[in-house]
């Protein structure tokens, strides 16, 4: 018989004035105001002393809970070194910072943060990207510091996410600026080239007409100069650098078009022979670039370049003669004692001096259960301590830990490209040599004319740019990247979607990937407990450290509390304690029940309880899979090949097995390491491997393979280095999403075949050198917007039909 | 006809005007932002120091 018990939160129907959440009971309260803490109490005074109770007027309590916040010590501020670090300018006087302020949400958060001025007079001015999720402070260096700046922020329950690596993202902006730029330019040409061909396209013959022609002719050149030389630059680069690299990208025969068109254009007006097609060519430059505008969506307050750096903490606590100060994590040497308190992170390999360990360390290897950890032994970075404060010392220095040397590796290299080339690359190469080959042919079937033979030549480069070709991906794809976002699932780029759909091995990790992070939970087996039994095991627990006792703490909170007459802890094996007159034991069965054959068979971790000598039965520890974790398999094992990574033991093995069809692999106890070998070996053997991860020991494998996507609770969390995020609530759409990704690329694959088709009309008129610039005009443009608009259509239709929109 | 060439030269300016408003408008980053400006419009300047609300309660009485 198995009782399934969760910890439930109180339900009463009182809420929190500041943060909404529920309240324990009503003593914490300023007038008819309930607060569930003090920390939102204090916020709550703080802003009504400065009269900016506003706050509360745009959105019904939107603080952010301050309940479980600890008063931080932000005294490493003061340090000058990592000051200049972490501010954008200084000129002595004022200083400019930007703050990542992941706890923003909504229309409140924008008020207050913009009134930052009125908390602290040494503010100048804040001013927040809501979208980005950062606040841009100046603050005069005299009235205030940025200790100060940071710690008002803090105690109102936005705590800024201090790291040291986020400093690239002014690049990319100044790239899409640029590309702003050259839409302008080319947008600008476009629209006023056509209105001086406009009379060309009428044929007039008036004779006065005839007169500016050439007027209009040469100001049409004035126009398409800043769209061959600047807005259609880029093509030509790229062009360039993949022919260098003998590799025909879908640039080389865009390139070529345009400058066909250019160069032809130029010589028809300047030969005073025709009007020239720099209509076509403006329209052309002008379409292909809106196209990279809409694939170069991005997620902007998310990140996929993490790595451990902004995971661990930017300062630590060290003990200096006797003294606890702070000291920037990259400056940590081998032999400084550091304490790490509650719910903190170890920063480096260290070894245990003083207190007890319990370091959790779910995100680095998966291992579901704390460590326990005496003076004296090892302990390894990334760990969380649980419990009182720990004092340690180290013996290597951050970037030698044996988790951070995974970086070292040279899947992490920035220069590292996908193997994978990308489906219109493929075929734009054959494209290319293709209408090559059909200019020369029309050029030769018109050898006796040289004036038709180079219009028929010329014609067929320029009607042949695969302009709707170059459009389809980027829209399409953008299209699907929207529509994944929509649903929780946030790509880095376009190309990961391509990249998906060449997937044939699907490797998961386990823990925090298919179980829920955070949910472990408690099964007892054996006869149900009655509630005396329960105030029993609760009043036992309360005294103990262990993070197992405080898992059954959670599962009894209802339960009465005793008064105990003895209690002993035995480290590794268990509590025992006298309460009420009776003996209760909990513990491994070796402790409570004096035999060990049952561990030795199943590894996972149980609990026994035994009261006055009497065996009760065991606590299981479990973890929950996900919600439909079954569905999503029993979909995807067909089609790919499935594989199970774990730095857990393999207690579960057994109930995977019941998810998992036979013949996945499954291997357990793997280091960060051994799961980016595990990916490594997978692609020597040319399979494409899609991983899914969440932690820092995903971190390796996710980089390695083709596909990383990384798994979160909170898309504004820490998530490692990887091609996607996943939102958790959206697990259950991942076959779908994967699925969808593939119906992406056949409407890819259609909407070349309509561009194919419009080419083989054009070509037609092209090779008999009668390709007039109206129906260039026309063709053109045509082509382009019905790819785009079939593209668009198709991919919201089939989203729609599989409930992703 | 002559005209025209006036008109169009006028036509031009004005057209170049425009870009270079719009290259302007992006420089000094209006486009950096597309979603913030839309709240923050709704924000009514009423954060007020004590001294003022003082002031307006003498002003009632």
């Amino acid at each position: 018989m198995i009782e399934v018990q969760e910890y439930k939160k109180p339900t009463d129907e009182l809420k929190c004035y500041h943060c909404g959440e529920d309240c324990p009971n009503d003593n914490i309260r300023i007038g008819d105001k309930l607060f569930c803490c003090n920390g939102c109490k204090t916020v709550y005074e703080l802003l009504e002393q400065n009269n900016l109770c506003g706050y509360y007027d745009f959105e019904e309590n939107p603080g952010v809970s301050k309940k479980l916040e600890l008063k931080r010590n932000y005294d490493f501020l003061d340090d000058e070194q990592l000051q200049s670090e972490l501010i954008d300018f200084t000129d002595g006087s004022v200083t400019k910072v930007t703050f990542s302020i992941p706890q923003m949400h909504c229309s409140s958060c924008i008020w207050i943060l913009e009134n930052l001025t009125k908390l602290n007079e040494g503010v100048v001015y804040s001013e927040v990207d809501f979208l980005k999720k950062i606040c841009v402070v100046q603050y005069s260096n005299e009235k205030t510091s940025l200790k100060e700046v940071v710690e008002l922020l803090d105690s109102l329950g936005y705590q800024p996410d201090l790291s040291l690596d986020g400093k690239k993202e002014e690049k990319s902006n100044q790239e899409s600026k640029r590309l702003l730029y050259k839409i302008g330019v080319a947008g600008f040409a476009f629209g006023n080239v056509m209105l001086f061909s406009f009379p060309e396209y009428l044929s007039v013959t008036d004779i006065d007409y005839e007169n500016i022609r050439y007027i209009f002719s040469y100001l049409n050149i004035l126009f398409a100069l800043p769209v061959f030389f600047y807005s259609a630059s880029e093509y030509f680069i790229s062009a360039y650098k993949g022919l260098k690299n003998k590799i025909f990208n879908i640039d080389v025969p865009v390139s070529l078009g345009i400058f066909v068109l250019f160069s032809r254009s130029m010589y028809e007006i300047l030969s005073q022979t025709g009007p020239g097609y720099f209509d076509s060519m403006s329209a052309l430059v002008f379409l292909l670039l809106v196209g990279r505008l809409f694939q170069n969506k991005t997620y902007d307050a998310l990140n996929f370049e993490r790595n451990y750096k902004s995971y661990f903490p930017i300062a630590v606590t060290i003990l200096k003669e006797g003294k606890e100060t702070t000291k920037p994590v990259g400056r940590l040497t081998v032999g400084d004692r550091i304490i790490v308190k509650n719910g903190e992170l170890i920063p480096a390999d260290a070894i245990l001096i003083k207190g007890k360990g319990y370091i959790d360390y779910s995100f680095v290897t998966g291992e579901a259960t704390p460590v326990q950890r005496e003076n004296g032994e090892m302990i390894y970075a990334g760990g969380r301590q649980q419990g009182s404060a720990i004092e340690i010392e180290i013996i290597k220095e951050v970037s030698q830990s044996y988790l951070t040397q995974l970086w070292n590796n040279k899947a992490f290299d920035k220069n590292y490209e996908s193997r994978l080339d990308t489906l219109v690359n493929a075929i734009s190469k054959y494209f290319t040599f293709a209408i090559l080959a059909i200019a020369t042919g029309a050029a030769i079937y018109w050898h006796g004319n040289s004036a038709l033979m180079f219009n028929a030549f010329t014609a067929v480069l320029i009607i042949a740019c695969p302009c709707a070709l170059a459009l389809s991906t980027p829209f399409t794809l953008g299209n699907t990247l929207r529509i994944f976002g929509k649903n929780k699932f946030y790509l880095k780029n376009t190309n990961i979607i391509e990249r998906l759909t060449k997937a044939t091995d699907i490797i998961f990790d386990k823990t925090g990937t298919i179980t829920e992070s955070g949910s472990t939970v408690l099964h007892f087996d054996g006869a149900p407990l009655n509630d005396y039994e329960k105030s029993l095991v609760k009043t036992l627990v309360r005294s103990s450290a262990h993070p197992l006792s405080r898992l059954l703490e959670n599962l009894y909170s209802g339960a009465a509390v005793y008064d105990m007459d003895s209690f002993e802890e035995i480290p590794g094996k268990g509590i025992h304690g006298t309460i009420d007159g009776r003996s209760v034991k909990i513990g491994s069965s070796l402790f409570v029940m004096k035999t060990d054959e049952e561990n030795s068979i199943n590894l996972n971790t149980k609990v026994y309880l035994s009261i006055d000598g009497q065996i009760k039965g065991f606590f299981n520890v479990s973890n929950v899979y996900r919600k439909h974790l079954k569905e999503i398999i029993d979909n995807l094992q067909s089609d790919y090949n499935l594989s199970l990574l774990s730095g857990d033991n393999d207690g579960e093995k057994k109930e995977l097995g019941k998810y998992f069809p036979k013949t996945t692999t499954m291997l357990f106890k793997q280091s960060p390491q051994d799961k980016l070998n595990f990916i490594g070996g997978l692609q020597g053997d040319n399979k494409i491997t899609l991983m899914i991860g969440d932690g820092l020991n995903d971190a390796g494998a996710l980089k390695q393979s083709d596909v990383g996507i990384s798994i979160s609770d909170d898309a504004n969390n820490f998530t490692p280095a990887c091609d996607g995020i996943l939102s958790s609530e959206s697990f259950e759409k991942l076959s779908k999403f994967i699925r969808f990704s593939t119906t992406s690329k056949r409407i890819i694959l259609i909407s070349f075949i309509i561009s194919f088709l419009y080419n083989i009309i054009g070509i037609g008129f092209a090779v008999q050198g009668t390709l007039s610039p109206v129906i260039s005009a026309i063709l053109m443009p045509v082509s382009s917007i019905s790819v785009v608009v079939f593209t668009t259509l198709a991919t919201n239709y089939f989203a729609w039909r599989k409930g992703l929109l | 006809m002559s005209v025209i060439i006036v008109l169009i030269a006028f036509s031009s300016t004005v057209a170049l005007a425009f870009l270079i408003a719009y290259l302007w408008a992006i420089k000094s980053g209006q486009y950096d932002d597309k979603y913030t400006p839309s709240i923050r419009i709704l924000f009514d300047d009423k954060v007020t120091t004590k001294e003022d609300k003082n002031k307006s309660e003498e002003n009632l009485k």
